[in-house]
């Protein structure tokens, strides 16, 4: 059986600061039950962390889904976090390490992406956005 | 849940019991430029051991209370942090610049001993 096979989805519902909290609890026991090292279950909590902080401080509100499933081919934990925000005007900016519109660090978006696999980001201003991100599972031996 | 602060002779101990949401940590950051003042204690020992993720909101808030301890006229270490999520912090780009670390509250207090602070040990 492929990892992750059965797990079906998590989501949860992002309002505040406690439910960053948690994201990334539930990401990381889903990574765990996928199969992932210690060390990429941390990775991968951190990089949802991040987003969903971005949903707090940009959208206010908002839902991150986590699922084991394929991507690109191959097992993996996909984190899809969405929002009817304000939008990001320039995604490429946006992932510029250190731009930040919310005086933070401007490590979110563009840290969350080194953190993962892949990342793709669909925005309009607006209307809101959606960051998909994916962690393939472990070589297992 | 408030993150207690125990007086051990002249430091503060802050040992994180648990997950830390955004407003904890601020409220720790608060609590301990308070304390520092009552107390007078050179040094603080922050143990973010049970931390199993340190993310920029995290990392920001641990730079700005060991700046804010230092205007004070304290010194911090931070201890515990995991192998893991040291990893991830440095993925992430982010790296605790001006933040003094320690691998365990021991060496934190050796750390502080070692910068001058007076009967960091007990």
């Amino acid at each position: 059986m492929p990892p992750g096979e059965g797990l079906g989805e998590a989501s949860i519902a992002v309002n505040g600061d406690a439910d960053i909290v948690a994201a990334r609890s539930r990401a990381k026991e889903m990574a765990s039950a996928v199969g992932f090292s210690r060390t990429n279950q941390t990775v991968i909590a951190t990089a949802v962390s991040e987003i969903a902080r971005n949903i707090v401080v940009y959208a206010g509100s908002g839902e991150i889904v986590l699922r084991a499933q394929r991507c690109d081919g191959r097992w993996g934990l996909v984190a899809v976090a969405s929002d009817e925000g304000p939008g990001i005007a320039d995604v490429e900016q946006a992932l510029t390490e250190g731009y930040s519109t919310a005086g933070s660090l401007g490590v979110g978006l563009s840290g969350a992406r080194r953190l993962m696999d892949s990342m793709e980001i669909d925005s309009e201003v607006g209307r809101g956005t959606t960051v998909t991100m994916c962690k393939w599972a472990d070589r297992r031996g | 849940m408030k993150v207690p602060i125990l007086r051990q002779g002249a430091c503060l101990i802050a040992s994180v019991q648990d997950a830390l949401s955004d407003a904890e940590l601020h409220d720790l950051q608060a609590r301990l430029a308070e304390k520092v003042g009552e107390t007078g204690v050179g040094g603080v020992v922050i143990d973010v051991t049970v931390l199993d993720v340190i993310d920029s909101f995290a990392t920001r808030t641990l730079s700005t209370i060991t700046s804010t301890v230092r205007v004070r006229g304290a010194e911090t270490v931070v201890v515990g942090i995991q192998p893991e999520v040291a990893f991830a912090m440095v993925q992430l780009g982010l790296s605790l610049d001006g933040v003094s670390t320690a691998l365990d509250l021991d060496e934190g207090l050796a750390q502080l001993r070692g910068r001058g602070v007076a009967d960091a040990a007990w």
